[in-house]
């Protein structure tokens, strides 16, 4: 229930006027109204269903009287509820009254209405603009509304709800697809000199920024860390473009000095430690076919001093400067690892560098969970990965079952569709022969021209030119029709005012069609309701469809009877479906056909 | 399918069989028949793991009166992950046709590091560190001293493993390391322990070549191995370099510091010893008079890396008198160390045998060969006295020891060669760096028999097996045995899937190589940057690039940078590479996957004789093209590869520039059948460098990649290459029929094995 189908005040239940009460909160929703007591033992817990309340009273603002409300029940008793504040009543007074206006309305119906009474939905005023948008810029969708939600067919919300990609449109919401890192490593923002002047540029986009964050975490650490608090944003990159420029250079000693000297300088320049970590705990969950790593533990040789050095491959130097040394190769790596993992924040979306650095923070922590799943799914892979392919039949695909809660069903009706569509096809072509007669036919004709020769002719000429054309009749005649032109349809040769209205009747049958299929299997009352509804309107469209194809000129008839077959197979196969599943429910609720399940 | 080979039933777990999969397996039978070695070279992408797998254990289903062990070696931890996986299958189908009778113990075993489940001991940072935490919470006196007091730290799975003693065994059934640790954690046992306990029971062994080469390793772990067991050693290729490195020592000063460093704490520990518990070291001493046989019976977890490749007779000779007392042997060392820290300081280039190094040593330090023969065993069992546990700390010392065992165990096969190096590539011109030149003592070992003779000379059948063993006839010289079967299988393709080229020009039509002369040239790192990128616009998902040695990598990948080629190529792929950070390596592998599969898209830049090329497969795919950047040749100026290739020279009769040529090619190819891992993969593979061209150079390649190499491939431009790439690509995305053409099988199904065992034609197929 939406929040304003409901009111919830602080209130006390007297029993009469003079009653002290039961302090406690009095919640409404449009079915009933409930009271709950602060004292959970004092049992006053009350539950009353609206339709049992016959009308209601409460005490005027300025008179002495505390703000009381008085509903009174069916069996001449009363609720009484005293609220702390005038307002507070009013609010309840207006939606008492609401209600029980609604279920006077219809006293008879006020079962079911209430039964099937929609979620109250309550539009902001942009949406309704939207709408009101959305249906003036397309005719056909101003039809259809028009039709079915001023026909009283469909619900205002039901009609919306089939059209939700429609009303997404609005370009906060949508949501567009996600570009991803470049591939060009961001680290070439080179430098720009001017030729004149020793000053160097640097020059940083958000782009640029968010990439520099994912890639180097200890400097989208140091941002949040530092920035605004030690020093301003502009210092901050400042700094960091220094360190960048330095380590360019490759002067391994500049940069040692550098760093020592200043210490949020020297954090651009060290070993990123949440890399290492991040780098540890990645190790665990590779793939182990490709682990080299638990190699390097199995492997004996590796005791320092033991075996030959080949080509460098041991390096063990413990210079200082090894702390400040990122090679391009590793930036490679980790570039290209975080284009792969893919970008989780939008750019556009974050005004300040500051918003942008917090949240990737916030994704980041977020993603943690999901990792472990996908790399359980990982490891299943590995022994299949061992099998030769061709030397086996391939597996099967990973299809996603075809999910069809009660098989039967689904199959008959699709079998009497088809059986009904051919056994209309036969209809026009009547032949009683077996197999054993025909045979024998062609046989004696076989024979019989045998022993005569050609001379006579084998078949009724009559007889033949009726198959024939029988047989013909539909190809040729759309053929006829066709062949002048490849790109005229059959609807084109129509005269316009038919065309239009087989387009507006194909497209309603539609629109109708696949709210009903779309509300089985009927659950709750109010999808049997709208079943209901839909019935109806789709079994008005018969004689709609019937008195457009009498209306026609006879030439015309037979095409238009061949677009209409198949919208009324449609309907055909909706009305079937319906009766079959409302002999079933009868057949189990037994005297209970009233919707009631 | 389930077919006869002669008179062993063989169960293989797939529908369909190779040819040349049948014919392998019926060579490895005859040679068990024969209780023989054997050499055998397949191509990559022909399943050889399977077909040996399935043979050989169908070969013990058929056989139960002569049950054989597997022991399978692998050279790193991931293939032997790969290898226990196509077991899996392989098992579950047998199980399937057999019922429990085809049941088989299977394991991986490797360090602690990859099989510890306590996290604390996980915690710690490298294997070293585990083992040695391990130590700490497993010996055999720690435990004793925390029945006492409970505050000393022990390790639960340990202690359950303990406790369930005769009771903790491994079900059946084929074992990863990561089943092992997951039945470990449920158990509560330590699968480490367990696994280790296990290896005497398993019917087949995975684990990594070191287990059975290195002499420090095998001495604990493959000693109880039974003579009748299959020892088969995959992509063996390299065999001989692993050979080598299992008995190479280098000492640097650093080492030699760290060693003196150590000798001062042992002294500590020893007077500790000698005021509180005198009658521990007697003991010891009494011990090691009745000589090391004794070792055998410690705990099993006391035991740790054991002597180098002592010839058998040595365990039963008692250790010299001289250094069995604590204090002596102490001085021994001492001034082993002094002797040692004189030879550094030199500033030539010394080289000498063994044989005149141990009389040098005899002659200034005093001590004699059977001394220095006996360090390694006697430092073992000094500590395990002394009950140091963090055993880590004493690396320094126990690689002096290593270095005095094996100059007094061996008279030839090694050179002691000391000079003063430079750790990085001395062509670098790096001022700062050249002052920090590193003096080493190395000792280099040259001759690949000696590790791998006990293991011959041990086990009845050893089977060596790779994609690339060209040329075959130089492996048996190498390692000094004499294989029953040797022999070199033929690829039988159903389509023309790999498509190797050799590109001599740039797109300016300048010849492209990494000689040295011309490595430094601007035109050529452009002209491969070119080739590059033409290649990354047209060949789908995963791109492999192999280069000569990281320090070239490094160069021309800064040049790529600075031109703005790199940035051409990422526009077109994402870049990954392997740097000598194994774990950055790693992760960037795994993100090339991904980026792979997802469709990215993405290039590999790695080093030929690097971790990669040694064991990642980049097949289907992660790999559709791979270039061999330059010829890899070993660094010609490296003393270690002169004295080796000397040694060779004298005792092989290998001329120094054929042996060159052959590491170098078959590092190529290895790097280049990466490729490819069954008929239905392609690849397409480029050897850009103009050398490729001459005969001298190409013939060496293995057969498989000569039979597709056309002439019109021989000497290619960048162009030229282009053009045969998106022919080629656009010729394998057509359908094609799988079991091959009317004229020759590519694959065989039962029906067809059956019908050519009956008419004959099998042997036809076969030669």
């Amino acid at each position: 229930m939406s929040g304003a189908a409901q009111v919830t005040k602080r209130a006390k239940y007297k029993i009469s006027v003079k009653d002290p009460g039961t302090p406690g909160a009095l919640r409404m929703n449009d079915q009933k109204l409930m009271f709950m007591p602060d004292n959970r033992n004092s049992g006053a817990k009350l539950v009353v269903e609206f339709k049992s309340i016959q009308g209601h009273k409460y005490t005027k603002e300025g008179s002495n009287k505390p703000p009381l409300i008085n509903l009174a029940n069916a069996q001449g008793g009363s609720y009484i509820f005293e609220f702390d504040s005038y307002a507070d009543l009013h609010v309840c007074r207006d939606f008492v009254s609401k209600v029980l206006e609604k279920s006077k309305e219809t006293p008879n119906a006020a079962l079911e209405k209430s039964a099937v009474k929609l979620p109250d939905e309550q539009l902001s005023e942009e949406e309704m603009q939207l709408r009101i948008k959305l249906l003036q810029e397309n005719s056909e969708l101003q039809k259809l509304h028009r039709q079915f939600v001023g026909g009283n067919i469909l619900t205002e919300a039901e009609f919306w709800a089939a059209r939700k990609k429609l009303l997404d449109r609005d370009p906060s919401k949508k949501s567009k697809q996600r570009v991803g890192f470049k591939s060009a490593m961001i680290s070439d923002i080179r430098p720009a000199t001017d030729g004149r002047t020793n000053k160097v540029t640097f020059s940083l986009t958000p782009e640029i920024i968010l990439q520099i964050f994912a890639e180097k975490p200890a400097v989208h650490r140091a941002f949040l860390n530092f920035v605004p608090n030690k020093m301003t944003e502009m210092e901050f990159w400042t700094k960091y473009c220094r360190a960048e420029y330095l380590s360019r250079t490759k002067n391994y000693h500049a940069v040692v000095a550098e760093a020592a000297e200043d210490e949020e300088l020297a954090v651009f320049l060290k070993e990123d430690d949440i890399l290492a970590n991040e780098v540890r705990k990645k190790i665990r969950r590779v793939d182990p076919t490709l682990d080299m790593e638990a190699d390097e533990g199995d492997d004996y040789t590796h005791l320092p001093d033991h075996g030959i050095f080949r080509d460098g491959t041991k390096e063990s130097n413990e210079l200082q400067s090894e702390h400040y040394r990122r090679t391009l190769l590793q930036d490679l790596n980790r570039h290209a690892a975080v284009v792969l993992e893919g970008r989780t924040i939008d750019v556009e979306r974050e005004d300040s560098t500051r918003a942008l650095a917090e949240a990737l923070a916030r994704s980041k922590r977020g993603n943690e969970g999901a990792d472990n799943n996908a790399n359980e799914e990982r490891l299943d892979r590995t022994p299949r990965v061992a099998e030769i392919e061709d030397l086996q039949a391939p597996h099967c695909l990973p299809l996603a079952p075809l999910s069809i809660k009660d098989a039967r069903e689904y199959f008959d009706s699709q079998q009497a569709n088809t059986l009904k569509a051919s056994r209309d096809a036969q209809a026009s072509m009547k032949c009683s022969l077996s197999k054993q007669e025909a045979y024998g036919s062609v046989r004696d004709a076989i024979s019989e021209i045998k022993d005569m020769g050609l001379s006579d002719p084998i078949v009724n000429p009559e007889v033949a030119l009726k198959v024939y054309s029988g047989l013909t009749h539909n190809i040729s005649s759309i053929k006829y029709h066709l062949g002048k032109n490849p790109r005229e349809t059959v609807l084109d040769r129509l005269p316009s005012a038919t065309k239009e209205k087989l387009l507006y009747h194909w497209m309603s049958i539609q629109e109708l069609l696949k709210h009903f299929w779309s509300s089985y299997p009927i659950t709750t009352p109010y999808l049997y309701s709208k079943v209901n509804r839909l019935k109806d309107a789709l079994s008005n469209i018969y004689p709609q469809l019937e008195e457009m194809k009498e209306s026609l000129p006879a030439d015309l008839r037979h095409q238009v009877s061949l677009l209409v077959r198949p919208m009324q197979q449609a309907l055909d196969a909706a009305i079937q479906h319906y009766d079959a599943d409302l002999q079933k429910r009868s057949a189990k609720s037994g005297e209970k056909p009233n919707g009631y399940i | 399918m389930i077919f006869k080979l002669e008179d062993v039933t063989v169960y293989f777990p797939y529908d369909n069989i190779y040819p040349e999969q049948y014919s392998y397996m019926l060579e490895l039978k005859r040679a068990l028949d024969a209780k023989g070695h054997c050499l055998l070279e397949m191509p990559t992408g022909t399943g050889k793991t399977i077909a040996l797998l399935s043979l050989i254990t169908s070969y013990v289903l058929s056989k139960p009166e002569n049950p054989v062990k597997l022991i399978y070696c692998t050279r790193t931890v991931h293939e032997m992950e790969k290898t226990l996986a196509e077991l899996k299958l392989l098992h579950n189908y047998q199980t399937r046709h057999l019922g429990p009778a085809a049941k088989i113990l299977a394991i991986g075993l490797s360090s602690r590091k990859n099989l510890c489940v306590n996290s604390r001991v996980l915690a710690a940072e490298n294997r070293d560190s585990v083992d040695a935490a391990c130590r700490k919470r497993t010996a055999s006196w720690v435990r004793a001293l925390a029945a006492e007091n409970p505050n000393i730290e022990t390790c639960e799975f340990f202690e359950n493993y303990e406790k369930a003693a005769s009771a903790a065994v491994l079900p059946p059934g084929v074992y990863t390391l990561q089943d092992l640790r997951a039945f470990g954690k449920q158990q509560g046992w330590c699968p480490y322990f367990l696994a280790r306990h296990m290896v005497q029971f398993a019917n087949v062994v995975v684990y990594s070549y070191q287990y059975l080469l290195d002499p420090k390793v095998a001495g604990i772990i493959s000693k109880e191995m039974q003579k009748e067991s299959v020892v088969v050693f995959d992509e063996a290729h390299n065999i001989d370099n692993v050979c080598i490195e299992a008995l190479s020592v280098s000492v640097r000063r650093q080492t030699l510091e760290g060693a003196t460093r150590n000798l001062s704490r042992i002294n500590q520990e020893i007077e500790r010893f000698k005021a509180t518990d005198a009658g521990r070291l007697r003991a010891e001493y009494n011990r090691l008079v009745e000589g090391l046989a004794l070792r055998g019976n410690l705990p099993i977890a006391d035991a740790w890396l054991s002597n180098p490749a002592l010839p058998s007779d040595i365990l039963k000779e008692a250790v010299p008198g001289n250094i069995r007392r604590a204090e002596h042997f102490l001085h021994v060392l001492r001034r082993l160390v002094q002797y040692l820290r004189g030879r550094l300081e030199t500033e030539n280039v010394e080289k000498e045998g063994p044989v005149s190094f141990v009389a040098s040593i005899t002659a200034h330090a005093g001590i004699d060969q059977k001394t220095l023969r006996f360090c390694y065993e006697r430092l073992h069992s000094l500590m395990l006295t002394l009950e140091i546990t963090d055993t880590d700390e004493f690396l320094h010392i126990q690689t002096i020891c290593d270095f005095a065992t094996l100059v007094g165990t061996y008279t030839r096969g090694f050179s002691i060669i000391i000079e003063p190096f430079d750790e990085r590539m001395p062509h670098i011109p790096d001022p700062v760096l050249q002052v920090d030149l590193v003096l080493s003592v190395l000792l280099s070992c040259h001759d690949a028999s000696l590790a791998i003779k006990p293991v011959f000379d041990r086990f009845q059948s050893v089977v060596i097996t790779s994609g690339t063993l060209s040329p075959i006839d130089l492996y048996p010289r190498l390692l000094n045995f004499h294989p029953v079967v040797s022999r070199s299988f033929k690829m039988s393709l159903t389509r023309d899937c790999i498509c190797p080229m050799v590109l001599t020009r740039g797109s300016d039509q300048l010849p492209v190589s990494t000689k040295f002369d011309m490595r430094s040239d601007p035109g050529v790192a452009r002209n491969y940057g070119k080739l590059l990128v033409e290649m990354v616009s047209i060949v789908p998902d995963g791109i492999v690039c192999f280069f000569v040695s990281y320090s070239y990598m490094d160069e021309i990948i800064a040049t790529w940078n600075d031109s703005g080629i790199l940035k051409e190529i990422m526009q077109h792929k994402l870049v990954f590479i392997e740097t000598q950070d194994v774990v950055e390596t790693t992760l960037a592998l795994d993100n090339y996957r991904k980026a792979c599969d997802c469709g990215r898209g993405a290039v590999f830049f790695s080093v030929a004789r690097g971790k990669v090329a040694e064991g990642i497969d980049f097949d289907r795919h992660y790999g559709r093209l791979v270039i061999m950047f330059g010829v890899p040749f070993q660094y010609t100026l490296s003393k270690i590869l002169l004295a080796r290739l000397e040694y060779l020279r004298d005792t092989f009769q290998i001329k120094e520039g054929d042996f060159l040529t052959f590491d170098a090619l078959r590092q190529a190819a290895q790097c280049v059948g990466r490729v490819i891992r069954s008929k239905a993969d392609y690849g397409m593979m480029i050897f850009a460098d103009k050398r490729y061209s001459r005969h001298d150079k190409r013939s060496k390649l293995p057969g498989w990649i000569l039979s597709h190499l056309r002439d019109a491939h021989l000497n290619l431009s960048t162009d030229m290459a282009l053009h045969i790439a998106r022919e080629f690509l656009r010729k394998m995305a057509q359908p094609y029929d799988k079991a091959g053409s009317i004229g020759r099988k590519t694959l065989l199904s039962q029906a067809d094995l059956e019908k050519m065992t009956n008419d004959g034609s099998i042997n036809e197929m076969l030669y």
